[in-house]
């Protein structure tokens, strides 16, 4: 009996220590989500009358306002990221939106952010304020101005949605940008191939060069709007430097061989390429500055492709060391050497993300291509997407989408072959087809324009 | 008086048959019982705290061993008791000759007469230690305090030396009034939970690699909506450099704000008038 009431005083002690818990905060872990995207709404950016026949005569477009809007609109669709929701919806006219948005309007379709802005005439130039509006908190997250030329109408558009993508996701956009690509025309054995330049989303497309010598393999420099590319002198490929603002022209370096596969490095002051001679090839660096040429492989195998880490300490390229075509990582000196794709099939083309932290790569496994990402140290291979036949991606400059070209097959007939650009974001998910006029192969990406 | 004993010995007589009838069935029975009393009742219950599942899993497999023991050493003096269930007998001989008619219909009979004699059992062996059991495998029936019972607990958590935590559960388990000392229940979490996975459009472009968790705490009204919400590590978020743990802040605010009103218990606001949100996109992000 007295142990029971010992037990029982223990008891009352337990009983005594319980209220000290129960005030303890209760957390619960939140670890999923969903991953739709985020649905905004952009509404039309505002116009006077005053402006918008002014902007009707220069550019002859009806309402320059909704147009812009139109393009940030197309912008966040194509990320994947955003679900811009349709305009019927809207319950507020843009004008008054722009002022003070009614939250509760925005809230009941749904919308989680919101674009508004105002354009105006000033002094014969474009004047754009565009607002950020977080619905659910009902606060403004972002306010901003530009003025510029009224025929940078499309820019100004591109360079809104690069804001509000970075603003919402924390990664800088990539809208305002140019895809450099080669653009092919004519029949498969007599295929004419140009240089061309585009936006980012299809729209000014401009032809680079004639037609008359064959080109391939354009890279943009990461630092400016310069272009590296191989074209066939004398029927030897040969690295060119192509700048795009003046249009100059040049031959980098003389070599007794081939170069192909040329690169620029992370600072834009080098090219990276890979050189054949005696039916091996090494990788070479050309400083631009001075021309001096340094050796970094030296293999009797077939090196190849070169890219740079985007810090420049590490060096990807492919090798068929092994006895098959796999991607190696080295520093940048050449030294340590380390195999980094061990899964089956055959790598190429590495591609290091912008980023840093992915390399991506094509993949050739039983008759099937594949563009995949892996880490940069070769673990985490994911394969993005599978084809017939695609090659040579391109990192966006924020390092989350990759552009590629894709053929299609030829039927019996001869017929039936195209080329076209395909643009593919990390998840895999949100795949697209880029629109040019003529088919289009070996696309590369610039560096954000600049604001 | 002779009368008497006849009657007597008659009836003892009916017993001592009755029992050596049913001899053989009640020398199967031990077989049969020791898994009933079960795991599946505990996972399932109402009250069940997350922490304490694997806890309670420990203390079963305990209970479940004591019982073996327990069954061995008392099933004797049992089938001696048995004597009274006729109802017991009398089933399982229906059933027998139910057998022979329709085999099939064996697993219904069969499952009533096991939970008769559980029953029976429990209220046979007041012993401590099958309170123990009875703690256990009747977790949702929150018997009222019982110094017994307690007491009982006591001294296994004693003997099994668990912490104290642990004791407060084996304790609250029983006591109805005390159900506010405890988090939320697995249901009621998961109820939150879902409701918020639901609202929550991850912001995809985030680096899988680093680390982004963010706190939130909130204030909550009984029913449910958000009265006042605060981000624990708020001087992190206008740091440079820290963008992508602002965004992900932000998107943890629109996906509370946009699920209001939260999906709380209906009682107990006490309880979770303030509660912590951690919401942790790594295991998303990485795939």
């Amino acid at each position: 009996m007295k142990d029971m009431i010992k037990k029982f005083y223990f008891f009352l002690v337990c009983f005594l220590i319980i209220p000290i818990k129960t005030f303890a905060l209760i957390e619960v872990d939140i670890t999923r989500g969903n991953l739709n995207p985020l649905p905004l709404a952009v509404s039309p950016l505002s116009i006077n009358d005053k402006s918008k026949k002014s902007f009707e005569k220069i550019l002859n477009k009806k309402n320059i306002g909704s147009e812009i809007s139109i393009i940030v609109e197309n912008n966040l669709r194509t990320s994947g990221l955003f679900n811009p929701l349709s305009k019927d919806a809207f319950l507020q006219a843009p004008d008054i939106a722009n002022l003070k948005p009614r939250f509760e309007d925005w809230n009941l379709i749904k919308a989680q952010a919101l674009i508004t802005g105002k354009v105006t005439y000033v002094d014969e130039k474009l004047r754009v304020e565009f607002r950020l509006w977080d619905i659910l908190a009902g606060k403004e997250m972002m306010a901003l101005a530009f003025t510029t030329v009224p025929e940078n109408w499309r820019r100004v558009g591109h360079i809104i949605s690069d804001k509000v993508y970075e603003r919402l996701t924390g990664e800088k956009g990539y809208f305002d940008t140019r895809i450099i690509y080669v653009s092919e025309e004519g029949p498969k054995t007599q295929r004419v191939k140009k240089l061309a330049i585009m936006d980012q989303d299809g729209a000014n497309n401009k032809f680079l060069t004639l037609g008359n010598e064959l080109v391939l393999t354009p890279r943009f420099n990461p630092t400016s709007q310069m272009v590296t590319y191989l074209s066939y002198f004398k029927n030897l490929p040969r690295v060119y430097l192509l700048d795009i603002e003046t249009g100059t022209q040049e031959v980098v370096g003389d070599f007794p061989g081939m170069t192909f596969a040329p690169r620029f490095s992370p600072n834009g002051k080098k090219i990276i390429m890979s050189f054949a001679k005696d039916g091996k090839s090494d990788i070479y660096t050309m400083d631009l500055e001075n021309r001096i040429v340094e050796r970094i492989t030296n293999h009797p195998s077939i090196d190849t492709s070169p890219t740079y880490s985007p810090d420049g300490k590490y060096i990807s390229f492919n090798s068929d060391r092994s006895g098959y075509q796999q991607i190696y990582v080295m520093q940048s000196d050449g030294s340590d050497v380390k195999r980094i794709s061990f899964g089956n099939g055959i790598y190429g083309t590495p591609v290091w993300s912008p980023r840093g932290d992915l390399i991506a790569f094509t993949k050739l496994h039983k008759g099937k291509f594949y563009i995949g990402v892996m880490r940069a140290d070769g673990s985490g291979e994911r394969l993005l997407t599978e084809n017939y036949y695609q090659e040579a991606p391109s990192w966006s400059p924020n390092g989350r989408v990759l552009i590629f070209y894709r053929e299609t097959k030829t039927d019996a007939k001869g017929k039936g072959f195209s080329a076209k650009l395909w643009s593919i974001d990390l998840t895999g998910y949100n795949e697209r087809l880029v629109e040019t006029p003529t088919d289009a192969s070996d696309p590369s990406w610039s560096s954000l324009l600049g604001n | 008086m002779n009368r008497s004993i006849i009657i007597s010995s008659v009836l003892h007589g009916t017993l001592i048959f009755i029992t050596a009838m049913s001899l053989p069935f009640l020398a199967k029975k031990p077989l049969n019982i020791p898994p009933i009393v079960s795991v599946e009742l505990i996972q399932i219950a109402e009250k069940t705290n997350i922490p304490f599942a694997p806890k309670a899993k420990k203390i079963i497999e305990k209970v479940k061993e004591k019982e073996k023991k327990l069954v061995s050493e008392q099933a004797p003096p049992k089938k001696v008791k048995k004597t009274k269930t006729k109802t017991v007998v009398s089933l399982d001989q229906n059933n027998e000759k139910i057998d022979n008619q329709k085999p099939v219909a064996i697993p219904l009979p069969e499952k009533t007469v096991k939970k008769i004699e559980m029953k029976k059992e429990n209220k046979q062996n007041p012993d401590k230690v099958d309170d123990e059991v009875k703690q256990v495998s009747e977790f949702e029936k929150k018997d009222l305090f019982d110094p017994n019972n307690i007491a009982a607990l006591i001294d296994k958590s004693k003997i099994d030396s668990a912490d104290v935590i642990k004791k407060n559960n084996d304790i609250t388990q029983d006591q109805d009034k005390n159900i506010e000392s405890a988090g939320l229940t697995l249901s009621e979490e998961d109820a939150l939970k879902a409701q918020i996975f639901g609202c929550w459009s991850i912001p995809l472009g985030l680096p899988y690699n680093e680390n982004l968790l963010v706190r939130i705490k909130l204030k909550l009204d009984p029913d449910g909506s958000v009265v006042k919400t605060e981000i624990l590590d708020h001087a992190r978020m206008n740091k440079p450099g820290q963008g992508f743990y602002k965004v992900l802040a932000e998107s943890a605010l629109r996906a509370v704000k946009l699920c209001q009103p939260l999906r709380v218990p209906s009682t107990g606001h006490e309880r979770w008038k303030e509660l912590q949100l951690n919401f942790d996109a790594r295991e998303m992000l990485e795939g």
